[in-house]
């Protein structure tokens, strides 16, 4: 099937200008992050009046705000997301097996629950959570809310659901006999998981990782009500939020921070940009 | 063999008493209000430390059992304990709590009174809730069309045989990475800033809330449709070669191939794209927040003059709690908000499959 050239000509320049129009934003951020107010509010396309001194400038006043603390909310975001993730793969895998495995009553009754409390919006349980949070707090002695400890927890509890089914639907397809004939060997139950189960879920975990990497790096609404605003421990969403706050109208502060807040994740996009594609649409068309 | 049974059965013994008395240990500090605080790295309750230590003792302890038999159980146990455990601390006991405190005058630390339906009954007569309501649904609407036309037609793009059509699928799909607050910022700045130099108007599209309420939707089409075209890339490439070569055998245009062929045959991805647009529209918070903080004049509406004019309802949700400090009244309109939801996906999954079947 070959195209005419002139189609292929039109195609290609809507191509180009779709993807200028899509990029467009970041390109504006990045130009203007090498500028000072002044010029920023009198022309904020061109590149008169960029300098790379003004962009050190400006990142050094971001880096160095007491709202940002860039390093101190990029530290705090990393270790939630990386923490969270482990947790939700190992923990996710361990209750996705059992669920898979047993095919009694209480296994579909849990597999059922998870299922249906996807559809809880966040908005429902967000009040009540903190309160929940707080009792708990207070009857086990542990700081449950402004903690990232309990950041964590929460994002093991919110993120259970999608992990146990996306992972459900993939050791559905591991033949059994793989575990009777390691149980034959005189494997435990715990051994096969470990040793055999966990290996073969890797590109699931993979894709889960990823759906769920991308949610908690960008969420802003869990840590801003657990941790709050003025926490030192915010993460970087929150961070971006009260930096703003406390700028009104710097544009070149605010876009410098942005810039900052954006950047890991373009890289990591850069360096894993299959995987993440492909993660994001097998985890949603599952 | 013997001997190693007889080991772990000392070994779960001790770890299983153990486990029992710091537990006690702990309930013995609650109930006497011993607060006792330890230090390590950071400060921390000693009830909640042999709390924690103890449950982790006694799981140790149940796993060490020497049973042949009850093995498995015990591993089924252990097994879905954690993420049991924390879903039900974060997602199952706060959607009861929930609709308990729905029907109380809850303030967020507690509660003096139940008030039945009152908060139900309240928010039907509030302007702005009502108002947050619909221009919901109106986004809700609009997006779900504009952003699966805009997803179709760039997958329909990227699956042609365009030279750098990798580079385009990153390329459109790049915005989906961002965080809603980091890009509500930076459209913010391109309405107000950006676009009124190049349009040399002295107002920003943010400031009245019809343009305000489009620029929402710019915004969120032009970080949700990227997403969505790499589904409808993928369910076009299940489409088999085939049928389209003998499609094109029988004399079929581009046209027809897309409409009789192509958007038949992926049915089921257009009903995932669907679901997927119309429950994260629903919810949209970030943008919402960052872009327009909900701001917007209303000169009349049920004959109020209201300042919400962008706000969609989970921002609603979200300043009734924490900006009125009505909690209870919050929570109502969340449980309300949670049905609308439900009914909504139900029946759009009902009648994409019954559309799925009849193709």
């Amino acid at each position: 099937m070959k195209m005419k050239t002139s189609r292929v000509v039109i195609l290609m320049i809507v191509a180009i200008l779709l993807a200028l129009y899509i990029l467009f934003p970041f390109f504006l951020v990045l130009i203007n992050s090498f500028k000072t107010q002044a010029s920023i509010v009198q022309d904020p396309i061109s590149l008169a009046g960029a300098s790379l001194k003004q962009f050190l400038s400006n990142v050094d006043a971001v880096v160095h705000n007491k709202n940002f603390v860039f390093w101190h909310a990029f530290g705090s975001s990393a270790l939630v997301t990386i923490i969270s993730l482990f947790l939700l793969a190992v923990f996710g895998g361990m209750a996705a097996w059992v669920i898979c495995r047993n095919k009694a009553k209480w296994s579909t009754v849990i597999y059922m629950v998870f299922i249906s409390s996807m559809i809880i919006p966040f908005q429902v349980v967000m009040l009540p959570l903190i309160a929940t949070f707080r009792e708990v707090g207070k009857f086990v002695g542990l700081g449950m809310n402004g903690t990232l400890p309990g950041l964590i927890f929460a994002y093991c509890g919110f993120g259970g659901a999608m992990t146990v089914f996306i992972l459900t639907g993939f050791i559905k397809g591991i033949p059994y006999e793989l575990e009777e004939a390691a149980a034959i060997d005189g494997c435990s139950p715990e051994g096969t998981f470990f040793r055999i189960i966990f290996p073969l879920l890797k590109p699931t975990i993979v894709t889960v990782t990823i759906l769920n990497g991308m949610w908690i790096w960008n969420d802003y609404l869990l840590p801003s009500i657990l941790l709050g605003q003025s926490n030192p421990n915010k993460t970087l969403p929150v961070a971006v939020q009260a930096f703003v706050g406390s700028f009104v109208k710097s544009w070149d502060m605010i876009l410098t921070a942005a810039l900052l807040a954006m950047a890991p994740m373009i890289i990591i996009f850069l360096i894993a940009q299959k995987q993440i594609m492909n993660g994001m649409v097998e985890g949603a068309i599952k | 063999m013997n001997e190693d049974t007889n080991g772990r059965k000392i070994l779960s013994l001790v770890l299983l008493i153990l486990g029992l008395v710091l537990l006690a240990a702990a309930l013995w500090m609650d109930i006497t209000k011993t607060y006792l605080v330890v230090d390590i790295g950071t400060k921390v309750a000693l009830r909640g430390l042999f709390l924690v230590l103890g449950a982790l003792l006694i799981l140790a302890g149940l796993y060490f059992i020497p049973t042949v038999m009850h093995h498995r159980t015990i591993i089924n146990i252990i097994f879905l304990f954690p993420l049991l455990f924390t879903f039900a601390v974060t997602v199952i006991v706060p959607m009861f709590v929930g609709v308990f405190y729905s029907f109380t005058d809850w303030n967020g630390v507690s509660y003096t009174r139940m008030v039945g339906f009152q908060n139900y009954a309240a928010m039907f007569k509030e302007a702005a809730f009502i108002w947050s309501l619909l221009i919901t649904c109106l986004f809700v609407i609009i997006n779900m069309l504009l952003v699966n036309l805009v997803a179709f037609l760039l997958a329909l793009l990227c699956t042609t045989k365009l030279k750098g059509v990798g580079f385009f699928r990153a390329a459109y799909f790049l915005p989906n990475l961002i965080g809603g607050i980091v890009l509500g910022y930076i459209w913010q700045f391109i309405f107000s800033n950006v676009l009124t130099k190049i349009l040399n108007s002295p107002h920003s599209a943010l400031a009245s809330t019809g343009t305000a309420f489009i620029a929402i939707i710019v915004v969120y089409v032009w970080q949700y449709a990227g997403y969505i075209m790499l589904i409808y890339i993928n369910g076009l490439a299940t489409v088999p070669k085939d049928v389209l070569e003998a499609a094109q055998i029988d004399g079929a245009n581009d046209m027809t191939t897309l409409f009789k062929i192509k958007i038949p045959m992926i049915a089921a991805t257009f009903t995932i794209c669907t679901f997927l647009t119309l429950t994260s529209a629903f919810k949209q918070f970030d943008v919402n927040l960052a872009l327009t903080n909900g701001v917007g004049t209303v000169r009349n509406f049920m004959g109020q003059r209201l300042s919400n004019g962008t706000q969609m309802i989970a921002l609603n949700i979200y300043n009734t709690a924490f900006a009125r400090d009505q909690y209870g009244y919050a929570q109502a309109k969340a449980i309300l908000f949670f049905i609308i939801l439900a009914c909504v996906s139900l029946i759009q999954v009902r009648i994409s499959n019954k559309r799925e079947v009849e193709m």
